[in-house]
């Protein structure tokens, strides 16, 4: 995987996996929420684009180079997901649906109207590509090549799924795990619901800030529209692909449902059609998702 | 050991309990009785954290529990089963039995406890590797029973732990209930089943509408003509 570029060097599909990739970090972030914890969050896309516009913001009006950026980058969309996640997860089930679909809105909303400081509509533009010192070549500008990008956010890919398997692993992951299960359980049995919720999103959240950040930087550009409704379902459906609660599964679902667009080129204007339809397929297959832990066991 | 004083408690802007005081000595069986909608669970909440108590004191080991979450009310030593067992069906046994003890540090005696619950559950130890879901209605009791002494707890509160039970499986579970207290933990028992839980318990208590209506000696509740024509069926 890591050699690809090498062997493959055709920068369209290099491109199409970065996105997938990018896909992947995000499905992993939101796989903290949804699929440990089982809050049902719609507005994730909301995360990342505060994460590009945390970035965006600080290199155009600052200054600040990409790396030391993605520290506040991932820190203020975590806070985000925090103060949001107060007033939110004092509702439940549908209503929290709601809340969170218009946080989603609302975020893009206030990118698009507050044209003083992020552009309005036509958004950033000119952000800087990463540079990066290395050895032997000096200051390497990533520019607007692919491969890159490409090795840029597989080695994000690989530490966030690092930290996410170590973090389900854990006392925090298991507390997720026993909230998603039966809240009450979980509060009987001492586990503080409201913190380890509020926890859930605050790395959620950072995960797609830092995500963000890797976006704005490659793309140099960002725009509001980048960040709509349509993205937070498309990710909440690459996790629920994968399998609610498993790491291999938010990163495999993310690259089928990330590349199947572009793999379906062939079949021209009905490329959605086709690609709804093998959503349908899969989920009739195989209902708990590809890596999703089966359960046979009825809730007696 | 606990103390309830006139509390108040509820959902959203209703409560559903009006003043309830009751009392639990160390080691005794409390058996909280009454029809449905009295406010037994809601009395076993208010205790437990999960529902604000909006009036009174709820004193344990003279801490007053007012406004504690539930994950410190835990931490103080009591544990609640909750009412239709609440186990969680897709994960194992043992995941299960290890929620229980979410909040204590201590490996080493987490592992002797878990030992000691199965050979007081023998079902569990044998089971501990399969998904809670596929266990019977009498094991996943078991198992809920368990997973609440799983946090070491002074005082159990079981919310009707006969729920659902067959006749059989019920008098096996409270043979475990007398047991537990035999061996020391003091328990405040919620139940329909009047006739069971007084054979048990030291005490009872009625409730009525959110409000007590008698309090007395097991015994003497059992023959209390208003409790035998109320909820002993004669």
């Amino acid at each position: 995987m890591a050699a690809l570029p090498l062997v493959y060097p055709h920068p369209y599909h290099l491109d199409v996996l970065t996105t997938s990739l990018l896909y992947a970090l995000l499905a992993l972030g939101l796989n903290l929420i949804v699929g440990l914890t089982g809050v049902l969050h719609l507005g994730y896309a909301a995360f990342f684009a505060i994460g590009a516009y945390t970035y965006g913001l600080l290199n155009l009006r600052a200054g600040w180079p990409f790396w030391p950026s993605l520290v506040p980058a991932a820190a203020v969309a975590g806070l985000f997901g925090v103060g949001i996640g107060l007033p939110a997860l004092r509702v439940r089930g549908d209503y929290l649906a709601i809340v969170t679909l218009g946080f989603g809105e609302i975020v893009r909303i206030a990118f698009t109207n507050l044209e003083r400081w992020t552009g309005g509509p036509n958004g950033l533009l000119g952000i800087d590509h990463p540079r990066l010192w290395w050895p032997g070549h000096g200051i390497f500008d990533f520019g607007v090549a692919s491969a890159p990008y490409y090795y840029l956010v597989c080695a994000a890919v690989i530490l966030a799924a690092a930290l996410c398997v170590r973090l389900s692993r854990s006392r925090i992951g298991r507390a997720w795990v026993a909230i998603r299960e039966d809240e009450l359980a979980a509060a009987c049995a001492g586990i503080p619901v409201l913190q380890l919720k509020l926890l859930a999103q605050g790395c959620g959240g950072a995960i797609a800030g830092l995500a963000g950040a890797v976006f704005a930087a490659k793309q140099g550009t960002i725009t509001p529209d980048s960040f709509d409704f349509i993205l937070s379902v498309m990710v909440l459906a690459m996790v629920v692909l994968g399998g609610l609660g498993s790491v291999r599964g938010a990163i495999v679902g993310a690259l089928v449902l990330g590349s199947l667009p572009e793999l379906l080129r062939g079949f021209d204007q009905y490329r959605m059609l086709a690609f709804g339809l093998a959503m349908i397929v899969i989920m009739r297959l195989r209902p708990q998702g590809l890596f999703g832990r089966s359960s046979h066991a009825s809730a007696a | 050991m606990l103390r309830l004083d006139g509390i108040a408690a509820g959902y959203g802007r209703t409560n559903c309990l009006h003043g309830v005081s009751l009392e639990v000595r160390e080691g005794e069986v409390v058996a909280l009785l009454g029809a449905n909608g009295a406010g037994k669970t809601t009395t076993l909440m208010a205790i437990s954290g999960l529902v604000p108590v909006r009036q009174g004191r709820v004193v344990f080991q003279g801490r007053a529990l007012g406004g504690l979450p539930p994950a410190d009310v835990v931490g103080l030593g009591i544990s609640h089963v909750p009412e239709g067992r609440r186990i969680l069906p897709r994960l194992t046994v043992l995941e299960n039995l290890e929620l229980g003890g979410y909040l204590r540090r201590d490996r080493p005696a987490l592992r002797q406890d878990l030992e000691r619950l199965y050979e007081l559950f023998p079902v569990l130890g044998e089971r501990r590797r399969q998904l809670a879901g596929t266990l019977s209605g009498g094991e996943q009791q078991m198992l809920a029973i368990a997973r609440g002494l799983m946090a070491r707890p002074k005082l159990l509160l079981l919310d009707e732990p006969s729920l659902g039970l067959s006749p059989k499986l019920v008098v096996t579970i409270f043979e475990t209930i007398a047991r537990l207290n035999r061996e020391g933990m003091t328990i405040l028992l919620v139940e329909q089943n009047a006739y069971l839980a007084l054979r048990i318990a030291h005490r009872g208590y009625v409730l009525e509408a959110g409000r007590l209506a008698l309090t007395d000696t097991a015994p003497n509740l059992a023959q209390n003509p208003q409790v035998k024509s109320a909820y002993l069926g004669g």
